[in-house]
């Protein structure tokens, strides 16, 4: 069973068509990219996904089941996980209290008035493990305001993993990092793949190319091409549309 | 006939009131879209017109004076406020500008008690408009009128301004998205004072209106802010053209539900309860509408842009 | 009482060396024997007015906890302490005296009312949220103005306390010691909830209501919640406060309450436990103090002292980011 298949979806803002009949398949394991020209719709489409902007038409289905019309948060409870292009973290909490919240979406027994949050070692446990897959266990007491760039979107991807995700959609993992920054997330997500079927929408072309096994084209909320990363990168209509004018 | 003819004299009396409303409205929802500022004062700008005014009819007998030194006097501590007062606080969260607003409407009701008394002042019906007009078989206060045709004017002014002239092209992509007209290079500053003190002239205007038809006391404009502020949600936020229906939809809902409300209950249930519950439903009629509203569209009837409610 | 990092709403382990700590330990060991000074001095208008403290205090502890911990800013709260001040003063009007019923029907009533107000306004948020609250508040004020058999305008006056077990309420000192504890578990049961499982995602819901919908958080429950339980902690306090008074009357209900609500939760420290209670002590000795001070400096301004706390509460606003609890170290 595919872990993400949409069909013919749609976004429409005002006349413009955002998303335009987009389909699309993550398999099981598999690490499909999304590459694209600015504007191409690709934060639109993420966000179509994850069920914070509605679709007009089409499908979507996470591992078999239908979630067009499901909210945000019945879709991340099937084990559907995200990360931000733009940081979304709680600033004021702590690196570990973000990761916290995150292992915390996911315990049936979290509507407790009473038990100190800290208390539930098991829960501790699994916060500290994410930490330290992303390599941030040192920081975890550190106030999320205070952390750089770099390791907010480290803390990104480490609360993505802490709900125990079935599929990961990553908007631009390496947005605004340093060359050092970069390949820490690369490899990271080099070790993540296979774990999880990830869908990754990325600008970073060499990222890309050494991460993917499949990468689709986006050009004007259009795939124009789907083909594994060395086709992709000999498709006429693909330099044409994109990397001619970018890589 | 008798029911048709009052009727139609509380319609009028509805879109006198929603006219009032709108002009408080309008600036309250283009302070608000522009600046996300929420100013719970603009009803204190309401007040200082109908005292500006009074005090320039007593000693003028002229009711123009009178509305030129409303709308000018409360354009002025608008202006004022903007920028000695208010500017530090448009960047700040809605938490500190409830407070401070609130702060200042403690301020401005002692202020005024202190200058003008405690006690309710009167401003009459200008002479030339004391009079009634017939029309459709009902005998009519002209005044009431006269507080239709200028809500309607100033209104149709609004969008002129707003809609032709490149001022109001501003106010527009303001409301929409601030930082792209910082980003034209435009002075943001100066359109928010601009539009600050509009909306405080237009709060001045409706305050003098309202002088001879309600009592000019301290403290006359928080239920009328509260009205305004249910305008402005049912409309939809920053929507100029949502605070105009809502304004006449509220200001009638709330008149007809008063006159009526009574006896249709009566015709509902037995006469002591119905006593009791009428007035209370009635008073509470708008209150219930913006539920109805919010609960089918949450934001408002005419939204502005999806992004203004957070 | 509070363990709160400066800059963080995150509670870390209570550390009694703090400042925070300190304070809100003497202000509670001065305020548990505060009857006791006032006794020897003679003035048993000063347990009156410190159980009035409590009362605003324990409506704020209410408020506190959607305002500072979950980012609701309502501005409405008043009426779930006019709701408990009527839920003491209609059954009195038909002679029933006991404090354990007016308590039931104060929370039967506001729970069901609180969750539908609350499910209606929790559909928009910012600004909307405001604006809603305060028109909802207004709504239950001319409510109560036109409950006409029960004094309308005028509101109702209570012919005597309520009778709470052995507890002889008509008694200043007694009336003071219920509130004084019954803050003092909202305190605590506040202070719990803050650092359970379900504050964590209250206060996400805070600080990045986004992310915890994508985590997988339905924070709507959350929120509903959090706001049910911070009006039924009000509707406590009518009760409360209509004991105290002895009327209950549309008043309670005035938006200026709600706003007087937020000054204190404000003034006291945004997102801190205890900062309530300081910040009710501040404003109210203030009310208290301003007419006295300007009776001494400018007697015919007397009545006019409101000009002067509106100017304080605009500045503060302005100046006093964590209010002066929230400014003591954790």
């Amino acid at each position: 069973m595919s872990a993400l298949v949409t069909r013919s979806l749609v976004k429409r803002f005002g006349g413009v068509l955002a998303t335009d009949h987009v389909s699309l398949t993550v398999e099981p394991g598999e690490l499909h990219a999304i590459i694209g020209p600015n504007g191409a719709g690709k934060s639109t489409l993420i966000g179509q996904l994850a069920g914070e902007i509605a679709s007009d038409e089409g499908s979507v289905h996470v591992l078999g089941t239908d979630v067009t019309h499901m909210p945000t948060h019945k879709r991340a409870q099937l084990g559907l996980a995200r990360t931000y292009q733009v940081t979304q973290l709680a600033k004021e909490f702590t690196a570990l209290d973000n990761v916290l919240l995150a292992v915390n979406a996911r315990a049936a027994h979290n509507f407790r008035f009473w038990g100190n949050a800290h208390h539930d070692a098991g829960a501790m446990q699994k916060a500290t493990t994410a930490l330290a897959t992303v390599g941030l266990s040192h920081l975890h007491q550190a106030e999320v305001g205070t952390l750089a760039h770099g390791e907010q979107r480290q803390l990104e991807i480490a609360m993505a993993l802490a709900t125990e995700p079935k599929l990961l959609l990553l908007d631009e993992p390496l947005a605004g990092m340093s060359q050092g920054e970069s390949s820490a997330i690369i490899s990271l997500l080099k070790s993540l793949k296979g774990r999880y079927p990830m869908l990754l929408v990325e600008h970073d072309m060499d990222a890309v190319f050494a991460l993917a096994d499949r990468v689709s084209v986006l050009v004007y909320g259009r795939i124009i091409a789907t083909d594994t990363p060395d086709r992709i990168r000999e498709n006429a209509e693909v330099r044409a549309a994109y990397l001619g004018d970018g890589a | 006939m008798m029911t048709a003819q009052l009727a139609l004299s509380h319609l009028l009396n509805g879109l006198q009131l929603g006219v009032l409303l709108f002009l408080l409205a309008a600036g309250l929802t283009l302070v608000f879209g522009i600046m996300s500022f929420v100013n719970l004062a603009h009803g204190s700008l309401y007040m200082l017109g109908a005292y500006f005014g009074a005090a320039a009819f007593a000693n003028t007998d002229s009711f123009l004076l009178a509305i030129i030194a409303a709308v000018g006097g409360a354009g002025l501590v608008g202006l004022l406020l903007d920028r000695f007062a208010l500017t530090k606080l448009y960047a700040r969260d809605h938490l500190d500008q409830v407070l401070a607003t609130f702060g200042l409407i403690l301020f401005f009701n002692e202020l005024i008690r202190i200058i003008w008394g405690p006690s309710s002042i009167f401003i009459q019906v200008p002479k030339a408009l004391d009079s009634t007009i017939d029309i459709a078989g009902i005998t009519y206060p002209s005044y009431r009128l006269a507080i239709i045709a200028v809500g309607l004017a100033v209104a149709f002014g609004l969008y002129v301004l707003i809609q032709k002239t490149r001022v109001g092209m501003l106010i527009r992509a303001g409301a929409t998205n601030a930082n792209m007209v910082a980003a034209l290079g435009v002075n943001i500053k100066w359109l928010n004072t601009l539009v600050f003190a509009l909306g405080a002239a237009l709060a001045g205007l409706a305050g003098v209106m309202a002088g001879p038809i309600v009592s000019v006391q301290p403290g006359m404009g928080e239920p009328v802010l509260i009205l305004t502020l249910v305008v402005i949600i049912i409309g939809g936020l920053g929507s100029i053209r949502g605070a105009f229906f809502a304004a006449l939809i509220v200001g009638v809902v709330d008149t007809l539900g008063r006159a009526f409300m009574p006896t249709l209950m009566r015709s509902l249930m037995e006469r002591n309860a119905a006593d009791a519950a009428g007035p209370a439903l009635a008073s509470m009629l708008i209150y219930l509408f913006m539920a109805v509203v919010l609960a089918v569209k949450p934001q408002g009837l005419f939204p502005a842009n999806v992004a203004a409610t957070r | 009482m509070s363990e709160m990092k400066a800059s963080s709403l995150w509670p870390v382990t209570l550390r009694w060396s703090a400042p925070r700590t300190i304070t809100a330990v003497v202000v509670i060991a001065l305020l548990a024997v505060l009857p006791m000074i006032a006794g020897a001095l003679e003035s048993s208008y000063y347990v009156s007015f410190a159980t009035r403290v409590l009362i605003y205090a324990l409506a704020a502890i209410g408020l506190n906890f959607i305002l500072g911990f979950g980012g609701m800013v309502s501005l409405g709260h008043a009426m779930y302490v006019l709701l408990g001040a009527y839920a003491v003063a209609i059954p009195a009007s038909h002679g029933v005296t006991s404090g354990f019923a007016h308590m039931a029907l104060a929370v039967a009533v506001c729970i069901p009312l609180a969750a539908c107000l609350g499910a209606v306004a929790l559909r928009t948020s910012g600004i909307a949220f405001i604006m809603i609250t305060l028109a909802f508040a207004q709504m239950l004020f001319f409510g109560a103005v036109s409950l006409k058999d029960y004094g309308g305008d005028d509101g109702l006056t209570v012919g005597a306390r309520s009778t709470l077990g052995g507890l002889d309420l008509s008694n200043n000192t007694t009336l003071y010691y219920v509130t004084f504890v019954t803050v003092l578990v909202a305190l605590y049961l506040s202070w719990r909830a803050v650092l359970s499982p379900f504050g964590l995602v209250l206060r996400a819901t805070k600080s990045n209501p986004r992310r915890a919908t994508a985590l997988g958080h339905p924070i709507f429950r959350y929120q509903l919640t959090a706001y049910v339980a911070s009006a039924v902690v009000c509707a406590i306090a009518g009760v409360l406060l209509a004991n105290l008074t002895l009327f209950a009357s549309p008043a309670y209900g005035a938006w200026t309450l709600s706003g007087e609500l937020i000054v204190i939760v404000i003034l006291g420290g945004l997102g801190t436990v205890f900062g309530p209670v300081v910040g009710a002590i501040i404003l109210l000795a203030l009310e208290e103090a301003l007419p006295m001070l300007i009776e001494a400096t400018l007697p015919d301004y007397k009545s006019n002292w409101m000009l002067l706390l509106g100017l304080f509460i605009f500045f503060v606003a302005l100046l006093l980011k964590r209010g002066v609890f929230g400014s003591l170290k954790p």
